[in-house]
């Protein structure tokens, strides 16, 4: 099980993937917007997304838990 | 003169507003967000209303706020800086029914100027050079093929709501056109809420060149020269000069003339500025109209001695420009880069508390920022954190002033553009005085991931 966590702070703009859903190492899940930018976070690893751990619109600090993939 | 004034925005030049209005005698009416509580600009002002939550459409960007504020404060005015609100028509046409200045062009302007296509047409109309391109709306990918065919390939396709460089893409051949069209549709709807499209020829590496025009309300329309700004990452502006390296005295006099015309055609009034691109012939293009104060507005002071931002407020209060176009000589050299709150390769943003910071002092060096040591700076807005101008009777003592200035320059607790901006203008393309829009592309590109949002 990894968590994938926020690179940086901002907001939530897009979650990109459902629960249950299959990724692959290096498909984009989140985008983050700070400073008027589209920050994309990745899963490092493949599986199946167990929990979705932030909503779109939610401020959020670097190292926060965005999703949880299992 | 105005009595009091509200500044409508954030950071340095909220701060450099307040200034002249001081100097000026004017009372500030500050607006400020909760995650700007502790900035400069809240301090400086002669009064301060906090008007929301940090994300922009709930505070610099609420009109409804914004104009409670002004009632309430008695304001008799309305800055609106750069960004923001500032070419936002609605927001101009509010002010005014509110009974209150808005210190910029009629918003009839303003909306004419927001279109890109009207932009092109109209300059058409008022004889300035566009480049060659289409005037209406493109329907589809189809109809976007059979326009680009016909200009030639390679093409810009532009966004006509666009800025920032959003929903805009060149592109090479019809496959990368048809791989291209409907994505950038699609994000200029989204972030402009119109996705009207329109097609450009591109012009391989120009030179953004643009002329700052004061225009009164009595007709007259005076040009007080160039600015410089093709050092450009992600079709944003990070250094820029006046006057250009590049263009001779004769390419000078007829753009300046062509601003003209172009102010002179649409009844524009207060400061605005006509951008071009020049390709290597020395031929210019109209780009677009910004119909505001330019965040690189310093270069053009300081080598004019005139203050923008009192010119401005004069204007707005109906009062005559009290100088011709033959009184306003440059002189000397003038370079501004911008210090953004980013990492210097991938142009990612790097939020975060400043822990300290040392500006770099001497004769000929200015400072526009909007932070100090202690402060934070948020996700919620620009990476801009502040701008350094220099002054040098000569473009090569300018150059080698801004690079002892930037080496000196320290903000430590987040990463900036500093080393990036070092390198840049000590390059020796920069040193010539030749580099293109191209250059960061070129030079930083392969190690860049970054995308402008």
């Amino acid at each position: 099980m990894t968590i994938v966590k926020a690179s940086m702070a901002g907001t939530v703009w897009k979650i990109l993937v459902k629960e249950g859903e299959q990724v692959t190492a290096g498909q984009d899940v989140v985008i983050l917007e700070s400073m008027k930018m589209e920050i994309p976070i990745v899963a490092e690893e493949a599986g199946t997304v167990k929990r979705i751990m932030a909503a779109e619109g939610d401020f959020i600090d670097e190292a926060n838990d965005l999703v949880e993939i299992g | 003169m105005f009595k009091k004034v509200l500044i409508a925005n954030r950071g340095e030049i909220a701060r450099r507003i307040i200034r002249t209005c001081k100097r000026l005698g004017i009372e500030t009416v500050a607006i400020y967000s909760d995650a700007d509580a502790n900035s400069l600009h809240v301090k400086e002002a002669t009064e301060s209303f906090c008007i929301g939550k940090p994300p922009v459409t709930q505070s610099y960007l609420n009109i409804d706020s914004i104009l409670d504020v002004a009632k309430q404060t008695g304001a008799d005015a309305i800055h609106p800086g750069y960004g923001l609100l500032s070419e936002n028509a609605t927001f101009a046409k509010r002010v005014k029914d509110a009974g209150l200045t808005f210190i910029g062009p009629k918003f009839e302007v303003i909306q004419a100027m927001g279109s890109k296509i009207e932009a092109r047409k109209t300059m058409q109309q008022a004889g300035v050079p566009i480049v060659q391109g289409v005037n209406e709306p493109i329907a589809d990918t189809e109809a976007a093929a059979k326009i680009a065919e016909d200009i030639g390939y390679p093409v810009m396709l532009k966004a006509s709501a666009g800025g920032g460089g959003i929903g805009m893409q060149l592109v090479n051949n019809e496959q990368e056109l048809r791989k291209a069209f409907e994505g950038n549709q699609k994000r200029a709807q989204s972030f402009f809420g119109d996705g009207t499209m329109f097609i450009e020829k591109f012009i391989a590496e120009p030179h953004h060149i643009e002329v700052q025009v004061l225009a009164d309300a009595f007709g007259n329309v005076i040009p007080v020269y160039e600015r410089e700004c093709s050092i450009q990452r992600r079709n944003q502006k990070v250094v820029e000069e006046a006057p250009s390296p590049f263009i001779s005295e004769e390419t000078r006099k007829k753009m300046l003339d062509a601003a003209v015309d172009a102010a002179k055609h649409i009844g524009y009034t207060n400061a605005g500025t006509i951008e071009f691109l020049v390709d290597s012939d020395q031929n210019f293009y109209f780009l677009e109209m910004n119909t505001r104060l330019q965040v690189e507005h310093p270069v053009t002071e300081e080598i004019t001695g005139l203050d923008l931002v009192e010119q401005q407020l004069k204007m707005a209060n109906g009062e005559k420009l009290a100088f011709t176009r033959e009184d306003i000589q440059q002189k000397g050299h003038a370079i501004e880069v911008r210090i953004y709150a980013e990492h210097p390769v991938t142009f990612f943003p790097s939020p975060g508390k400043i822990t300290k910071l040392v500006l770099p002092e001497g004769e000929g060096i200015r400072h526009e920022v909007a932070v100090e040591t202690g402060n934070d700076v948020t996700p919620f807005y620009d990476p801009m954190i502040g701008k350094l101008i220099v002054f040098g009777t000569t473009r090569e003592e300018a150059c080698a002033k801004l690079a002892d200035a930037l080496r000196s320059y320290v903000v430590e607790g987040i990463q900036t553009n500093i080393p990036m901006l070092l390198e840049t203008v000590t390059h020796e393309q920069f040193l010539a005085g030749s580099t293109t829009t191209k250059f960061v592309e070129e030079y930083y590109l392969p190690k860049t991931t970054a995308v402008g949002k």
